[in-house]
């Protein structure tokens, strides 16, 4: 256990935070440091048990909102065998927690779930020897329920763990060559034994942010503190001039304007004061000579005849150009995804104090180590001296993997001696947050004279050069606008579709492509809730629909022929799970076998259904949609989803439950509404008119999730948990598509499908 | 600067301000009311939503001196003696956030839609709390919890 944790734990942190940092400990925290890492070696560093047998895990990830800190404790409770509800977790505290990565990639449990259950078993194992010990009795004849060791057949003999170890450290050493790795020697319980998971305790975040008490990032108040507003280049890839700072100085309150290379920010003692300051700041820019991008309108003709900067090898099955070229009819068709933004509802935001010659950051980063490194890094501070207490925050869905806030913050509190707080702005945040790339597909299928689907191509091009999603120092915007960026753009990516359907003859083929401005653009691409699924998906799951329908076949049951031909298989048993998703979202839906588009129906509302299917990593998802299409306005509203899910062993089944509706309201947002608009020279999709988002007026009447476990053994005592925060935002927008296909026999290919776009595909079709 | 006396929650502040300044500052940073959160400073989102006589109010584009001496209420005011507001149980029962950084707005305005229409159709529901976004997109959960508190409060 380091000195800082029991520095902590002396200040009443440990005792007082559930998950959150407590305001009132904020000051304590001050003082310290310097901040080593917590050593994942120690069983000290993951699990606290105090005398009065109450337990708190430590655990290096960050609870976003889909209550991935409830299941670790539940998961953590049955290994170490104590009461779920005696327990608490500290979370992606950066000098109190083990650097597990923070979020991302929905990996919580899928990877950090393991060394969490191995550290909580090996607890269990130490005070099992510990109480044998005591009575002078071999382990095998003790007995423990809730944190409660009995002596078999002796029931005068029992002690508590608090007992053995409270306020006491462990000091066991682990094993493992990194935190991913980290076991000790008990083995871990069989499914069957464990009794909180598969239970749904209510998520321990909810109260609080449901009667005001709980303490977030942006509510973090420190003593002398100034606030900070950044003040953007008008048009994108502009030079800085000259900054008039007589334009503010006499502003109540006005401290400093704070500039280097095109990063401009001024700071005032008040908030509304520096947001006054950030409005009023007269600068002189130079637009830059050429137009940074082509216009959103034109940005898919742009990137269908731009030069790729990478293709990525082709994956290949059979011979694409024979398998076509055999085919008894080809179908060809093209998608276009626009960029889409983060959006979250609150802007990127961040304290930043120097106190003591080091920096501490109160953020909502979901990637809190990422930043603290990348923090010392720009600023050019040992890592000791860095540190970020993460806090909840408005969820952006991979916006604060790129924390700009926080660097922003750190940097001006180093500038000015104080503790700073930056807060973006609406239009700010709407027009340079990361964005998830454009994307453009070229398709073509070749089928047989039976309707059989012989060759499969996909051809996609992402906007995705110099990818910056992430916390480096050199990538991160104030690096790149301060003129403090790496040289070298990032390569970035392109995706490929995730199913495992049996084709003859397939190829998948993905390029990169980029826009004129790479660097200090608010077209920077980064993680967007599953970064490239979504595109993907809505191109290759509404193609296999289109393919489905040229065979005149039900889409469903096209679709299993693909998975039952299939004998590629992996040791998390895609193919198998992939048919029992697709069949339980047949079964729940109450699919009836027919062939789309439906014969058109009469009156001003179309009804039609869709189906998609895909896995993420070792999750498979399949889902329907069912819509309502109103051939007057254009206007789609998805009235029922359902959604088949397996993601292995559930935790947390009603937790799960909400993430999945969330993932698929999120991506029927990016279906029906999202879109970065510009022209060439600026962002002009700048707030919620101009960038619509999913309203309640969208909700569907009813959303089913049905769990399933496709696994061919599934009462396996070993059934993994995978992750499953992303999965469904993939099947979601072409399950959409292809409803409105089924209503409407109109094939959309370009999302968003907003009511004028439907409307004009709709007259254009004589619909 | 202007001496300005609020009533917020059921106590009295004087707090010497720019009188245009919008409330949402200085009950976030002044009176140390963080219910109410910015999320656009437009009017636009809610999640700064206050009540104020029976009637949701954004904050972030309400100046300050437009609600002197007005009885303000937040979230933390919904609750009597320690006991949470049927919408606020609602919303525990339902499990309804996920970040919850909007539901302020949410609960605040589901609560005013309650007190004026206790047995709200689906699409009265839908209307009311139509200009009150969520960009984890749990409406669903939403419009779940405010038929669940309606049983309660009917
Ligand atoms: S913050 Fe006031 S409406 Fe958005
Ligand atoms: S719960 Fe996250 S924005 Fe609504």
């Amino acid at each position: 256990m380091s000195d800082r944790r029991d520095f902590l734990k002396s200040s009443g942190f440990l005792v007082l935070s559930i998950g959150a940092v407590s305001l009132a400990d904020l000051e304590a925290l001050q003082a310290g440091g310097p901040y080593p890492d917590p050593d994942f070696r120690q069983l000290d560093s993951w699990i606290v048990i105090r005398e009065d047998n109450t337990a708190t895990f430590y655990v290096g990830k960050t609870d976003l909102g889909q209550g991935t800190g409830t299941a670790f404790r539940q998961i953590m409770s049955d290994e170490l065998d104590f009461a779920y509800d005696r327990t608490t977790v500290i979370m992606g505290n950066t000098d109190v927690t083990v650097d597990q990565g923070g979020s991302g990639g929905s990996d919580a449990l899928q990877t950090d779930g393991w060394p969490m259950r191995r550290v909580a078993a090996e607890g269990r194992r130490v005070l099992l020897e510990m109480a044998a010990a005591q009575f002078a009795v071999p382990v095998s004849q003790l007995t423990v329920s809730d944190g409660v060791i009995a002596v078999k057949g002796d029931p005068s003999k029992t002690i508590t763990y608090g007992r053995l170890i409270g306020g006491r450290k462990f000091n066991v050493a682990l094993t493992g060559r990194n935190a991913d790795e980290t076991t000790g020697v008990a083995k871990l319980k069989a499914v069957q034994d464990m009794k909180n998971v598969g239970q749904s305790p209510q998520r321990y975040d909810i109260p609080p942010k449901v009667d005001g008490t709980n303490k977030w990032a942006v509510d973090v108040k420190l003593p002398g503190m100034l606030h900070a507003r950044n003040v953007k280049p008008p048009v994108a890839g502009a030079q800085l001039v000259s900054i008039d700072e007589s334009s503010v100085r006499g502003i109540p309150g006005f401290v400093k304007v704070v500039s280097k290379g095109n990063y401009v920010a001024v700071v005032c003692e008040r908030e509304e004061q520096a947001i006054r300051a950030a409005r009023q700041l007269k600068v002189n820019w130079q637009k830059p000579a050429t137009a940074p991008f082509p216009s959103s309108e034109n940005l898919h003709k742009y990137m269908r005849s731009a030069t790729p900067t990478i293709s990525l090898p082709p994956v290949a099955v059979g011979n694409i150009d024979t398998g076509l070229a055999g085919a008894a009819r080809v179908v060809t068709a093209e998608y276009d995804v626009p960029f889409q933004g983060h959006t979250s509802i609150g802007p990127a935001h961040a304290m930043a104090d120097p106190s003591n010659g080091q920096m501490t950051i109160y953020s909502n980063d979901m990637k809190s180590y990422g930043m603290r490194n990348g923090v010392a890094q720009f600023l050019k501070m040992p890592r000791d001296r860095v540190r970020v207490i993460w806090m909840d925050g408005p969820q952006g869905y991979g916006r604060t993997a790129a924390d700009d806030a926080g660097f922003e913050a750190a940097y001006l509190a180093n500038e000015l001696g104080r503790p700073v707080r930056v807060q973006w702005m609406r239009d700010e945040e709407t027009a340079w947050d990361t964005k998830g790339p454009a994307y453009t597909f070229t398709m073509r299928g070749g089928l047989d004279a039976q309707g059989n689907l012989v060759a499969l191509d996909y051809d996609a091009r992402g906007c995705d050069h110099n990818h910056l999603g992430y916390n480096e120092a050199g990538t991160v915007l104030i690096a790149q606008l301060a003129g403090l960026r790496q040289e070298k753009p990032n390569t970035g990516g392109a995706s490929t579709p995730n199913d495992m359907y049996a084709v003859p003859n397939r190829r998948m083929a993905a390029h990169v492509v980029s826009l004129p401005l790479v660097w200090e653009t608010p077209l920077r691409t980064g993680n967007l809730r599953d970064p490239n699924g979504p595109q993907t998906t809505f191109a290759s799951e509404s193609f296999i629909d289109e393919l489905a329908a040229a065979a005149k076949a039900d889409p469903v049951a096209f679709r299993m022929k693909l998975l039952m031909g299939s004998t590629a298989d992996d040791t998390g048993f895609k193919r198998a799970r992939s048919i029992a998703v697709l069949k339980a979202v047949a079964e729940k839906y109450g699919w009836d076998p027919r062939p789309s588009p439906k014969p058109l129906g009469s009156g001003d509302i179309l009804t039609g259904r869709g189906v998609s299917y895909a896995f993420r990593n070792q999750t498979v998802v399949a889902q329907i949609a069912e819509v309502e299409v109103n051939r007057k306005t254009g206007k789609v509203w998805v009235k029922r989803f359902v959604c088949a899910h397996d993601c292995g062993l559930v935790i947390n089944p009603e937790a799960l439950r909400r993430t999945v509706e969330g993932g698929m309201l999120h991506s029927l947002s990016r279906s029906l509404y999202e879109e970065v608009t510009f022209d060439t020279e600026k962002v002009t999709s700048v707030d919620w008119r101009s960038h619509p988002t999913l309203t309640h007026l969208d909700a569907p009447a009813q959303i089913d999730v049905v769990i399933v476990n496709g696994d061919p053994n599934p009462n396996r005592p070993d059934l993994p948990h995978y992750g499953a925060g992303e999965t469904v935002c993939k099947t979601t927008i072409a399950a959409v598509a292809n409803a409105i296909h089924d209503a409407t026999g109109v094939r959309l290919r370009r999302m968003p499908f907003r009511e004028a776009r439907v409307l004009a595909a709709l007259k254009a079709a004589k619909v | 600067m202007a001496n300005i006396t609020l009533n917020v929650n059921g106590k009295t502040h004087t707090v010497d301000v720019e009188p245009s300044t919008p409330l949402l500052y200085i009950l976030r940073n002044d009176l140390d009311v963080h219910g109410p959160r910015f999320g656009c400073g437009l009017g636009q989102c809610g999640a700064c939503t206050v009540i104020i006589k029976g009637e949701t109010v954004r904050s972030c584009v309400t100046p300050v001196s437009s609600v002197r001496g007005a009885e303000i209420t937040t979230l933390e005011g919904l609750s009597t003696n320690g006991v949470l507001h049927p919408v606020q149980q609602a919303w525990i029962d339902e499990q309804v956030p996920q970040c919850g950084f909007c539901q302020n707005g949410q609960i605040m305005t589901a609560k005013v839609l309650l007190d004026k229409n206790p047995n709200p159709t689906d699409a009265e529901i839908r209307q009311g709390m139509a200009s009150t976004l969520c960009r984890c997109m749990t409406y669903y959960r939403i419009q779940a919890a405010i038929k669940r508190a309606a049983k309660v409060t009917a």
